[in-house]
């Protein structure tokens, strides 16, 4: 079988979603850990368009955009389990709250960023992204496509899982339970699959790490 | 056949690049399909139902059901419909690429060709910077993918990427003549171009993509009332 390498460097977030979905099509992989400051010229071969991690890189030939990579390996890999619906119009379904988790999950990292009126103005986004999953994305699902953890929930599993360390970190509550219980019940759902389990970055360590980024990103603004 | 058996309708609007897109699908496929024309400014209560978040065109409606996002609809026909022209490749790997300039073109190019129409002064000189270089990316980045040059393009032969292309440059000349910047530059971009030329000249585009003049008119009204584009 030809090789399997992923860029990264933990604890980011879109990382994490290729490990989970690595792990559970039992892929092996070789992590090549990736010094953002200072990027190594193989990354930059590799993603040339926009110098980020995560990239793929199967049989040498490279994958760039976590969930481009993720729809790359349910493709590459498709036998159990299986990440994605089997007909068309689930799998359009599916690939709708992925986008949306792309586009709209961005207001977590803006109010990562922020302070004053535009921390206020990135909160309302951040709550209507959430509204918005809370009541036509997930419903009263386990997952977001039944019963089992698909590529959706590794979309989501960490602008959720993000989102209640960044709370912290800027000091303001938006993820309620009593707001959001369909999406409450599902992160913690999501949290107890033994793949997710064994790879999520620990929250203590992620409070620290934020804030400290934060401290500097305020720094030099 | 049943009533409602396959039945195809487009919730779109005739100047909505995203619209012309799936025109464009539909069309290659050769899928008898309903059209119906929503005003924006008035939209349906159909229109609202099916894409009750984000309220936007196009919709494909299949049996009833709706499915929206363009380039998502792209894929759903291409997987529906799988006699006629393939829209995207077999390969895992080739489809990745495609997927990646896909987003690129929305997020990326997009994302630009917005900031431009929609800043003034020197805020709009940065834009303009900006489009050219997403543009030099796009070019380099199709010269990679397509080491053989544009291959050749008609009716039967029409992927996702010709699609995107089509409708994003296709109407090239009316957006120079609106907005007096040249951005399809033959000499800075010349794979772009020469591929916009050939697609330009294919009857089914040429059947899909709006009249010049009235697109010409209804850009000159946008940006007259400083309005945005809403899809």
């Amino acid at each position: 079988m030809a090789e399997v390498k992923l860029h990264g460097a933990l604890p980011s977030p879109f990382v994490y979603r290729v490990i989970w979905a690595l792990k559970l099509k039992g892929v092996p992989y070789e992590f090549v850990s990736e010094d953002l400051s200072n990027k190594s010229a193989l990354l930059l071969k590799y993603n040339p368009v926009h110098k980020k991690i995560p990239v793929l890189v199967h049989g040498g030939k490279p994958v760039c955009e976590s969930m481009v990579i993720l729809e790359y390996i349910e493709e590459t890999w498709p036998h159990n389990p299986s990440l994605m619906p089997n007909n068309p119009y689930d799998r359009a379904h599916a690939r709708f709250w992925i986008k949306f988790a792309e586009d709209k999950g961005v207001a977590i990292w803006k109010m990562f960023r922020s302070t004053g009126q535009e921390l206020q103005n990135t909160m309302k986004e951040a709550l209507e992204m959430l509204q918005t999953v809370e009541e036509h994305g997930l419903g009263d699902k386990k997952f977001f496509n039944g019963d089992n953890i698909g590529l959706v929930d590794l979309a989501f599993g960490p602008i959720v899982y993000w989102l209640q360390v960044i709370e912290d970190v800027v000091g303001v509550k938006l993820f309620e339970s009593h707001k959001f219980p369909h999406l409450h019940a599902w992160i913690e759902n999501f949290k107890q699959i033994p793949v997710i389990e064994e790879n999520l970055p620990n929250q203590d360590e992620l409070l620290v790490a934020l804030k400290l980024r934060r401290e500097q990103l305020m720094a030099s603004a | 056949e049943m009533e409602g058996e396959n039945e195809v309708k487009l919730h779109g609007m005739w100047a909505s690049t995203y619209s012309k897109r799936v025109e464009l699908a539909l069309r290659v496929k050769g899928i008898p399909y309903e059209y119906i024309e929503e005003d924006l400014r008035n939209k349906s209560p159909l229109l609202l139902q099916y894409n009750s978040v984000y309220k936007k065109v196009p919709v494909l409606v299949h049996n009833g059901k709706p499915i929206t996002e363009s380039y998502i609809i792209l894929e759903y026909i291409d997987e529906t419909w799988q006699n006629g022209p393939r829209l995207l490749p077999q390969d895992p790997y080739q489809r990745a690429q495609i997927r990646f300039w896909a987003s690129f073109i929305q997020q990326q190019l997009f994302g630009s060709f917005y900031k431009l129409i929609s800043s003034n002064g020197e805020e709009q000189e940065k834009a303009v910077e900006e489009v050219f270089e997403k543009m030099n990316v796009l070019e380099k980045g199709m010269k990679e993918l397509l080491p053989e040059g544009v291959p050749e393009v008609d009716g039967n032969n029409f992927g996702v990427l010709d699609i995107l292309v089509t409708a994003t440059f296709g109407p090239y000349k009316a957006h120079e003549e609106v907005f007096g910047l040249k951005v399809l530059d033959p000499e800075k971009y010349p794979l772009l171009f020469s591929w916009v030329q050939k697609l330009n000249e294919i009857p089914l585009v040429k059947g899909v993509l709006p009249p010049h003049d009235k697109l010409v008119a209804l850009l000159q009204f946008i940006k007259q009332n400083d309005l945005k584009p809403s899809s």
